[in-house]
């Protein structure tokens, strides 16, 4: 335990002085700022906020998260000839890349919110919601980037995975699901869009967030049928689940591979 | 001491550990000579669990290696090339290394002077030279009061004063009752370090003995021609 909270330590202070991190969180602060200053309704801005979000923050905390991965390769090689447990190493390093990255979109994105909420009336059930999905979605990938760079020594065939990832889980599969309803507008598919959408990360964050609009129905199929199916205390349960198995399931796999790796 | 117990490691198709065994005493220094690729980097990372063998044990003063951190508190290691963050100071990082193990050794000073790192401390370990990096991996090495050393070609790129100040340390070691693992193709070091040579050829041990022993084996006098004799004509010769 003490082991991880020094490497976490480590990484997390190594992370937040690059420019990079600097950098991210300015564009959550002005672009939410100038969303919130340019727009006349907050919830408006939350959403296209979401938008944002929704497409940046995967492909940023993969790309970051690889990015670190690679670079402290050989520092990791270096602790681990150390009196230390693979797993603290692991974890410490998972957590000083993932929480710099979730802390740099909540603080960039909360802060502008919570400025126009002196003034302003702000739905707050509803940045809280934006803001809880930005974080988990910034685990989720910073997750995902972490297990494929473990799986794979050379770095461009990584990159590649990571890529191909972000645009199969953010364009490709709404493509699809969108030729699926088309396709199958005959049967009853809602329980079975339920199920496709619990399938994608980046869906369940923002079925998560538009559950708290009442105008979810005209936001989206899958929006709508959780919302009727589920309703709102169950669906962002089960969102919330969900999302937390897409951060579980690799660590525990990026765990069990870091553990057998030859350095 | 350690003790190496049919050890097998492949990486991919490249068998580069077969079923070796071996024992490595206390208060002795053996060198694992070899051609490249014989397996000596590989079998140094399995004892100290970087490399996961595929099969076969390794116990260090008794205690086995896998999944058993503990047993690498009084190990010291030297890779072959020492590779360590660029942005990172010399200082930061002998502060890094002590803050994770919480041991703050009063030896620090007396191994920073002995290795001349002083006027680098503040250095980003980018900007150093091949031979000032493997100094910083040199003090790494001795600061934690190692029972066991596990040196892989540790002279190689330091100046002749490092270079001979690392041997008075290594046979200092040696005397207080340390196990030393080395590796070496500078002949001359290991006549002046080696008590006893390990011959490892395509991942299996062909033969073990002093440096004598390969001289009456091989009738070649000079230990880099019995040496190449070994690793050309095999230990049957």
């Amino acid at each position: 335990m003490n082991t991880t909270l020094k490497v976490m330590r480590f990484a997390f202070f190594d992370l937040v002085r690059s420019r990079w991190m600097i950098v991210y969180t300015l564009f959550f602060l002005l672009t939410t700022a100038g969303l919130l200053y340019f727009g006349d309704d907050p919830s408006q801005a939350a959403l296209s906020s979401l938008n944002l979000v929704l497409l940046i923050i995967p492909l940023v905390a993969l790309m970051l998260a690889m990015n670190y991965f690679y670079y402290t390769r050989d520092f990791v090689q270096l602790i681990l000839t150390q009196p230390v447990s693979r797993v603290s190493v692991f974890v410490g390093q998972f957590a000083g890349v993932a929480l710099p990255l979730a802390g740099a979109f909540a603080l960039g994105s909360g802060i502008p919110f919570a400025v126009h909420a002196f003034s302003n009336p702000v739905r707050s059930g509803l940045v809280v919601t934006l803001l809880g999905a930005g974080v988990l979605i910034s685990l989720v990938f910073a997750a995902l980037a972490f297990w494929i760079g473990i799986a794979n020594d050379e770095r461009s065939r990584a990159l590649g995975i990571a890529l191909g990832l972000w645009l199969g889980l953010s364009i490709v599969y709404d493509a699809l699901m969108l030729f699926f309803v088309v396709a199958a507008q005959a049967y009853p598919i809602d329980r079975a869009m339920i199920g496709l959408s619990v399938l994608n990360p980046i869906d369940l964050s923002r079925i998560l967030v538009l559950m708290q609009l009442d105008t979810a129905a005209l936001m989206g199929y899958t929006g709508a049928v959780f919302r009727t199916f589920l309703g709102t205390a169950l669906g962002t349960t089960l969102s919330i689940a969900a999302l937390l198995t897409w951060i579980a399931v690799p660590v525990v796999l990026g765990l069990r591979t870091f553990r057998r790796k030859n350095f | 001491m350690v003790v190496v117990d049919s050890l097998s490691k492949r990486f991919g198709r490249l068998q580069v550990l077969k079923d070796v065994s071996a024992t490595f005493e206390a208060g002795k220094v053996t060198a694992v000579v070899g051609p490249n690729a014989a397996g000596k980097s590989t079998l140094m990372k399995s004892i100290l669990g970087l490399v996961i063998p595929d099969g076969g044990t390794v116990t260090i003063d008794g205690m086995p290696t896998l999944g058993n951190p503990a047993s690498r508190a009084r190990v010291g290691y030297m890779p072959q090339e020492p590779r360590f963050p660029d942005n990172l100071r010399v200082s930061e990082l002998f502060d890094f290394v002590q803050d994770l193990r919480g041991e703050h050794p009063s030896g620090l000073d007396a191994l920073i002077d002995e290795f001349e790192l002083r006027p680098h401390l503040a250095k980003p370990l980018r900007v150093l030279s091949g031979g000032t990096r493997q100094k910083a991996s040199a003090v790494l090495t001795f600061l934690f009061d190692p029972n066991v050393l596990l040196l892989d070609e540790p002279s190689a790129g330091l100046d002749p004063v490092a270079s001979s100040r690392l041997k008075d340390r290594i046979l200092d070691e040696r005397d207080s009752g340390a196990t030393v693992i080395l590796t070496s193709h500078v002949m001359s070091e290991l006549e002046e370090l080696a008590d006893e040579v390990l011959f490892l050829l395509e991942g299996t041990v062909r033969f073990r003995g002093t440096i004598q022993s390969i001289r009456d084996r091989t009738g070649e006098n000079r230990l880099e021609r019995a040496v190449a004799h070994l690793m050309t004509n095999g230990v049957a010769a």
